[in-house]
């Protein structure tokens, strides 16, 4: 059985397979794989008894459930307004420079994803970015690009 | 329109190293309806921004009989400039609790779940604890009532009460139909009270000092204090608790760095407020009400690039299921660039002028009528910088 | 239980309904027509689109007028400055979605949004159009229906139709904001999903953004290359092609369209009843032949018979119950027998090379047109059916051709098909098949005749999701004595949204024949019939047809003489080698 397979059976072998289980399960997925693959979408309705578009049409309303490959880090840039007013453009250009991809890219290594993000909740410590779930705050350029380093090393 | 001056208090976040869940001890001894009353005595208005009164909301929930009914916890803090809900979550997340459980006790509700925007999920951890803290008091004072968290996805208008109902049943967060309400016919159908973080967190404070104390603060249709979140041109960004009720003239004193041109009260669904009206705008239900976003703007920044942003915003995080939002919000972030760039005339500014109203007037939910009061307010105001 | 009575005024005119009824409802009610969009008789309420606001007293907002409860008091005005412009507005924002190139459109002159946009006299495109040019490439891949997602106005009547209706699952919505769209599973063409090709969407669309893959052109083309070309109607399509045309159906209808196809240039118009009442006899025998075998030997042979003449349903099971697929009967639906008759039987009676000979069937389905693709239906190396063609698409070919049906005079079908049988005529509704099964296997195991009680089997009739009926044959023929005192049971299962339900629960109850029609109402109500469709349209359409069997003399398939005919000449006998051939998709699993 694939891996993602197995996920999905240990998940609703654990949880059960109604409705209300979806979204967590897809949660565990991305958690684990990044993304959400055409496998995955494809066992996650089979599993649970639903239809593929179902499946595909719920995740992609959601902006942390992924249907295209992401990179083991996503790096999610906030881009609100407060933010927009501590200078974000820089940062996000010096990231996107420094990583080499645009906006919605990952590295070839796969490591990175640069994502742009409606507001992070830190507005009084703008600008604000996310690596997976941690949160960095008041950046500058060059505090970004060490963060992104410490994470390179990992 | 009562006002006052500013003033600061300490109700949300004081108290707490103490509390031992002494506050939900006591007021479970207590008969349900007359909890209620005393929530409905201290006038306490939805803290998300709706300003529903929440001893009407539990009062409604418990009277709706049914199999069971389940208390929501709306921790998906996404409007822009907000960032309230994390503070309480991060800092006392027993109040919040507390006030959850006392919901609970009054409606009936054997189940509650907060609904944590992913953007938090970094305090899993430290909630789950708190959780199991929390279990075990209950269970204790012999009230059968747990807590789950449930992990939003990642979309704004999971805010809406009813979207959210649909996103924990594992659906797309879309508004449903109202009526029914889901204090009639909620989360599975059951009757469910959702409230914002700091609406439950202010009951409990409700419980701890009286309704009578509490109803003191503010001004009659706004009584109380509510949390503040700073962002922008000011010196003091943060968290700031203030009585509801004073004038935006002594919020900018106070806050603004002395060359405020204009406040966005209540984030991208609130009001742009210019200089000139700053002293007769009333921060509360009886001007303009906010669930605690407060942005300014100095005479540095570009009220277009603002109303931009905030049209961009709302492009992207429109569940896109109605008309007039999904469609709406795409015409008018399109209609104020081709004017700002001249391939429409500045007659057109009054085309989408009436289309913000009909959005206003029929969108399905209350997001999508929201998006109306940042552009009327923003152009309104700032006419000349939104045309040229 | 009786309901509450509710009393409200809309637009200052009182009226009173039960509890639960919609505002829209009510103003229905009082003949106040309110405009609606994304509501359909036939789904689940939405409350998207917002056409239908109106303003009710004492609310800050419009409200949906579908979505709205009618309460006591309530004062609703559904024209006023307020909702007009809230209207108009709505309807200038979708078409700025749209690309209302109108002109060019299939469904130019019966477009809900074209409609509404004449109502509220959109002149100007007020906004910016935000279709984009990658929207405006259809995907034509599947063979039976076209999705133009530049014409989607995401009313989300075709995600409610497939999922809610059909249990299908081929479309959901996408995305949010400005992404928001209706698509398939990773927006994937429509052949790489599963699809049962029914077209149920297509008749609940308000736009063109699902049509069908029309190939009425090539019909036009072929009828003036010299060959035959043969052209069947069925009563499912004669019946209700008059709401397209503008004439009511009477008993005259039938013979006229058959003067109106010899006109436009068929060589032979044949009845479609005539291969029907080939399919239930040979049906029959496959039945006959099953119980035979699974009586012999235990298990040898898969009961109950389940039927596959619903080319929807044969996909549908193969995907979601491919455990059925030995239930399923081995026989060709009458739209394929039909063209396998004509290029064997036919050709041979009328000396011609069945090469030289075109098949077109018009059709109440658009899956058939998937059904005639499946290189599985030949007969010789020749496909069965050559082009399929909807209701729709015949009226249209009509409507080209300048003629009035009314006014023209009768003409007989092809002497060859000119008897059908009543049976044949039901199966083309949900429960007839069953029907017209039951006519001829009593006569053919009791050797008596029918009694009048069985020329209508009410429990079978109706648009419940399930039926069902029990047959106990006594004072059998000695060939089918095992059948003596056996009861047999028939279910009806209408539309594959109830077949989860029923074949979910199949293994507790025993059943030895069941029919599967894809759509409500059987092919009826099917994706290729004229638009708007609802259940109540689908009923009055149905009636016509069981009045059709109450005044034919001709009861059952086994009765039709022709049809006798056809078999004495030529099939030699139901089940012959000569019927597997030309009459079967596959090599029957039992023999």
């Amino acid at each position: 059985m694939s891996e993602t397979k197995t996920l999905i059976q240990e998940y609703i072998a654990l949880n059960g397979k109604s409705r209300n289980q979806l979204l967590p399960l897809l949660q565990n997925i991305v958690q684990h794989q990044n993304y959400l693959s055409e496998e995955a979408m494809t066992e996650v309705a089979r599993a649970m008894g639903l239809s593929p578009a179902d499946v595909y049409g719920t995740a992609s309303f959601y902006s942390y459930l992924s249907t295209v490959p992401r990179g083991k880090y996503v790096i999610r840039l906030c881009r609100n307004i407060s933010c927009m007013m501590k200078s974000q453009a820089e940062i996000l250009s010096a990231v996107s420079a420094h990583l080499k991809i645009k906006v919605g890219e990952t590295t070839s290594d796969k490591k990175f994803s640069l994502v742009q993000a409606n507001c992070l909740g830190w507005c009084h410590k703008a600008p604000a970015m996310m690596i997976n779930n941690e949160v960095f705050t008041e950046l500058t350029a060059p505090k970004a690009i060490q963060i992104i380093n410490e994470y390179q090393q990992k | 329109m009562e006002s006052h001056e500013l003033k600061r208090i300490d109700l949300i976040f004081s108290n707490y190293t103490t509390s031992k869940y002494k506050v939900l001890e006591r007021t479970l001894q207590r008969d349900p309806d007359e909890i209620i009353n005393e929530l409905m005595d201290s006038g306490l208005k939805g803290r998300g921004n709706a300003g529903f009164p929440t001893g009407l909301k539990w009062k409604f929930a418990r009277r709706n009989e049914a199999e069971t009914h389940y208390v929501i916890c709306n921790a998906n803090e996404s409007e822009t400039g907000t960032f309230k809900d994390r503070e309480i979550l991060e800092r006392v997340p027993r109040k919040v609790l507390s006030g959850m459980a006392i919901c609970a006790y009054c409606t009936g509700a054997r189940k509650g779940i907060i609904y944590l925007r992913q953007e938090y999920a970094y305090m899993m951890e430290h909630l789950q604890n708190e959780l199991n803290i929390f279990h075990q008091h209950v269970k204790e004072f012999n009230f059968d009532f747990t807590v789950e968290i449930f992990l939003g996805s990642g979309s704004y208008v999971s805010g809406e009460e009813s979207a959210m109902l649909d996103s924990i049943e594992g659906y797309r967060a879309e508004p449903r139909n109202k009526p029914p309400y889901p204090i009639t016919k909620g989360l599975f159908d059951m009757p469910t009270v959702v409230n914002n973080v700091e609406t439950f967190a202010t009951a409990q404070v409700i419980f701890r000092i009286g309704a009578e104390e509490y109803s003191k603060l503010g001004t009659p249709l706004s009584p109380g204090s509510k949390l503040f979140t700073l962002s922008g041109d000011t010196p003091k960004p943060g968290i700031h608790e203030l009585e509801l009720g004073m004038t935006l003239q002594d919020f900018v004193k106070e806050f603004g760095d002395n060359n405020t041109k204009a406040v966005q009260v209540g984030g991208a669904s609130g009001y742009c407020i210019p200089q000139k009206l700053f002293a007769e705008t009333v921060i509360g239900f009886e001007g303009i009400p906010t669930g605690g976003s407060m942005i300014l703007f100095n005479n540095s920044r570009s009220m277009y690039k603002v109303l931009h942003e905030y049209l961009r915003f709302f492009t992207e995080e429109s569940c896109g299921l109605c008309t007039p939002c999904r469609i709406g919000t795409q015409q008018l972030l399109k209609g104020v660039e081709a004017v700002k760039k001249g391939e429409r005339p500045v007659s057109y500014i009054d085309v989408l002028i009436k289309l913000a109203l009909s959005m206003k007037s029929s969108a399905k939910c209350g997001l999508g009528q929201s998006v109306a009061n940042p552009f009327i307010s923003i152009i309104d105001n700032f006419k000349e910088e939104i045309l040229y | 239980m009786e309901k509450y009575q509710v009393s409200l005024t809309i637009n200052n005119i009182p009226v009173t309904v039960e509890e639960g009824s919609t505002v829209l409802d009510a103003a229905r009610k009082v003949n106040l027509h309110i405009p609606t969009l994304c509501n359909h008789p036939d789904l689940k309420v939405a409350g998207n689109c917002r056409v239908c606001v109106v303003e009710i007293k004492g609310q800050k907002e419009l409200s949906a007028a579908c979505a709205t409860p009618a309460t006591e008091d309530m004062e609703v005005f559904t024209n006023s400055r307020r909702v007009r412009t809230a209207r108009k507005n709505i309807v200038e924002l979708l078409l700025s979605e749209h690309n209302a190139d109108c002109t060019k459109c299939y469904r130019n002159g019966n477009c809900e949004l074209q409609w509404l946009a004449s109502e509220y006299r959109i002149g100007d495109h007020v906004f910016h159009d935000l279709v984009k040019e990658q929207e405006k490439i259809p995907d034509t891949s599947s063979w039976s229906l076209i999705k133009d997602d530049s014409k989607c106005i995401r009313c989300q009547r075709c995600v409610r139709t497939c999922n809610d209706l059909q249990d299908v699952g081929t479309f959901s919505v996408i995305k949010k904001g400005k992404r928001q769209k209706v698509s398939t599973f990773l927006s994937k063409p429509l052949k790489e999903v599963f699809c049962i090709d029914c077209g149920q969407c297509i008749v609940r669309c308000p736009t063109a953004a699902l049509s069908e893959k029309a190939n009425y052109e090539e019909v036009w083309d072929v009828l003036e290359t010299g060959k035959h070309v043969v052209i069947s109607t069925t009563p499912a399509v004669r019946a209700a092609i008059g709401e397209e045309l503008g004439f009511e159906y009477n008993k005259h209808s039938d013979l006229k369209i058959v003067t109106a196809l010899k006109l436009m240039g068929f060589n032979s118009v044949v009845d479609y009843g005539f291969f029907t009442d080939i399919y239930i006899v040979e049906l029959c025998t496959e039945f006959l032949l099953r119980m035979k075998q699974a009586q012999a030997n235990e298990g040898s042979a898969k009961m109950p018979l389940i039927s596959s003449g619903s080319p929807g349903w044969v996909k549908y099971a193969a995907e979601k119950h491919p455990e059925l697929a030995g239930n399923l009967s081995d026989c060709k639906s009458p739209h394929q027998i039909f063209g396998a008759v004509v290029k064997s039987f036919y050709a041979d009676k009328k000396a011609l090379d069945p090469k030289k000979i075109i098949t077109v069937s018009v059709s109440p389905c658009t899956a058939a047109k998937a059904e005639s693709a499946n290189p599985k239906m030949e007969v010789n190396g020749l496909k069965d059916v050559d082009f399929t063609i909807t209701t729709r698409e015949l009226a249209r070919m009509i409507r080209q051709s300048g003629i009035d049906i009314e006014r023209l005079p009768e003409t007989d079908y092809d002497n060859l098909t000119q008897i059908h049988s009543g049976a044949s005529v039901l199966t083309e509704l949900s429960g007839g098949t069953t029907e017209a099964l039951i006519r001829t296997l009593y006569e053919l195991i009791t050797g008596n005749e029918l009694t009048p009680e069985l020329l209508k089997i009410m429990p079978l009739r109706g648009q419940n999701g399930i039926k069902e009926t029990v047959m106990k044959f006594t004072d059998v023929r000695a060939d089918w004595d095992f059948l003596e005192g056996k009861e047999l049971r028939f279910a009806v299962v209408n539309g594959t949204g109830n077949a989860a339900k029923f074949f979910g629960t199949l293994p507790e109850k025993e059943y030895h024949f069941v029919e599967v029609m894809a759509c409500a109402g059987g092919c009826i109500g099917g994706g290729g019939q004229p638009i708007p469709v609802s259940a109540e349209l689908v009923k009055a359409r149905s009636s016509i047809l069981y009045s059709l069997d109450e005044i034919n003399g001709v009861k059952k398939s086994h009765d039709n003489s022709a049809l006798q005919d056809i078999f004495r000449e030529f099939l030699k006998q139901p089940g012959s080698e000569k019927a597997k051939e030309i009459l079967y998709k596959e090599v029957p699993k039992v023999n």
